[in-house]
């Protein structure tokens, strides 16, 4: 009599199987917006570790090579800089009045008093994910420092995006570049509301985001015109800096204009960031 | 058991050092696609049904921390792995072309998939730029990398294959 000692699933079924689970994956995602749950708590203990360690160890690496190459040419430099700081220094003193008159503007757009005094919590970029068609990071801090979905990335001063999930230990970043983004911003000098849009291609090209949907019918908004997140936002807090208008056209239906905005993150080098634990109040919270 | 272990060790680093150390070894800012030549190469090597799950745990930790979709990057890499598997016959480990052209043809689809499903339903029309500007650079750069990882890979899983037959044979 013949038996069958093991009876082995083929090929094709398998692939049906497991189509059928990334399907059901995909469709529990978009509809519930979760992703992973415990997976991301197994995934987050096996790699952010050895991706903070290889990140750890890369930085040491550059630094210390960047060090002895430079030590001759420190040399040299110092001797230029020690010129430059006389002339600094009197430029310094132009720059002064400057700031004061800064400080007296700022005042005025109120934007001073907002910035400082949302609760930050400092964290290191320590991996690019996403392939090359989106752009988003890991950051080495998840919900054991706090941090929630939506909370608000800053660098510097400006917007980077914002936080996608969270794991124990990590959390992940879509930037405001981002092709899938949309942020919903403000031109200061008119208050006249924009969409901001990321976008792989203008980003690669002329390193720009696209914005779309303003209604300017004064017809006053600049090419340089700052752009801040807007109060209509329900993700984003209200008054971050997220560039400046590059280039501006009026649409075909003679309405609204849109255009490009140069954001004030250099997205290409972000080591360090903010993650702004205060998240936007909303009608249901 | 062996086997599964030094899979997956494979792809974890594989996934590490696409996201680490390549990330500032990139050019244009673009940088290689590791998991897919992990992906195909199990799938040509080892046929369809290691494929298919080798390249399914390579798009899971992708869909885990790039989390567009949860799903869709298992969903192509595992067809990447399945279909890779269709070619074993045809695979000789001397020849390095057949591997060359698969890796490539793999990551040229998955890369048109992830255009037409994430980026040609948002009303992003200009496909030749992306062409130009991403998959291209991003297939020549994989190549140049698979150069080094395919022979890598192969010696792994010759090694392995090695030891599964001496266990093998002790039982006979």
């Amino acid at each position: 009599m013949k038996r069958k000692s093991k009876f082995v699933l083929p090929a094709r079924y398998i692939l049906m199987i497991m189509t059928g689970i990334c399907i059901a994956g995909m469709l529990l995602g978009f509809t519930l917006n979760i992703s992973g749950g415990p997976l991301n708590a197994v995934a987050g203990y096996i790699f952010i570790p050895m991706q903070r360690g290889i990140n750890t160890v890369g930085t040491f690496l550059t630094g210390k090579a960047e060090s002895l190459k430079n030590l001759a040419d420190v040399m040299v430099e110092n001797e230029q800089l020690r010129q430059q700081v006389d002339a600094l220094t009197t430029e310094l003193n132009t720059i002064k009045l400057e700031q004061y008159e800064l400080d007296n503007l700022r005042e005025l757009l109120e934007l001073d008093q907002k910035y400082p005094s949302y609760e930050k919590v400092a964290a290191n970029v320590i991996g690019r994910n996403g392939g090359n068609w989106f752009s988003s990071f890991t950051i080495d801090k998840g919900s054991e420092d706090g941090i929630e979905a939506d909370m608000n990335v800053i660098a510097g001063s400006g917007l980077v995006g914002i936080v996608t999930d969270v794991g124990p230990n990590y959390a992940r970043v879509s930037t405001i570049i981002n092709d899938m983004n949309k942020v919903s911003g403000m031109v200061t000098s008119t208050s006249d509301n924009l969409v901001v849009s990321g976008s792989l291609e203008n980003m690669n090209e002329n390193m720009v985001i696209d914005f779309s949907d303003l209604s300017d019918g004064d017809d006053e908004v600049r090419v340089g015109d700052t752009v801040v997140t807007s109060y209509i936002s329900d993700r984003y807090q209200q008054g971050i800096l997220i560039g400046y208008v590059a280039s501006l056209k009026m649409d075909s239906n003679n309405l609204t204009k849109s255009g490009t905005i140069t954001p004030a993150v250099d997205f290409e080098h972000i080591e360090e960031v903010l993650v702004i634990l205060n998240k936007k109040q909303t009608a249901e919270d | 058991m062996r086997r599964k272990l030094t899979v997956f060790a494979v792809i974890v680093v594989c996934y590490l050092l696409q996201t680490t150390l390549f990330q500032r070894l990139a050019f244009a800012s673009i940088a290689p696609n590791l998991l897919i030549i992990v992906a195909s190469a199990f799938g040509f090597m080892r046929g369809r049904k290691e494929g298919l799950f080798t390249g399914f745990f390579c798009g899971l930790i992708l869909d885990i921390f790039s989390g567009s979709a949860p799903g869709i990057y298992a969903l192509l890499y595992m067809y990447a792995g399945y279909i890779n598997g269709f070619f074993r016959k045809r695979f000789y480990p001397e020849d390095i072309k057949l591997p060359l052209l698969l890796i490539a043809g793999s990551d040229l689809a998955v890369n048109l998939f992830i255009y037409f499903f994430m980026f040609l339903f948002r009303n992003r029309y200009n496909l030749n730029y992306y062409f130009l500007h991403l998959m291209l650079p991003e297939l020549v750069y994989t190549m140049v990398v698979t150069i080094f990882l395919y022979v890598i890979v192969l010696k792994i899983n010759q090694r392995l294959e090695a030891v599964e037959k001496r266990s093998a044979g002790k039982f006979v």
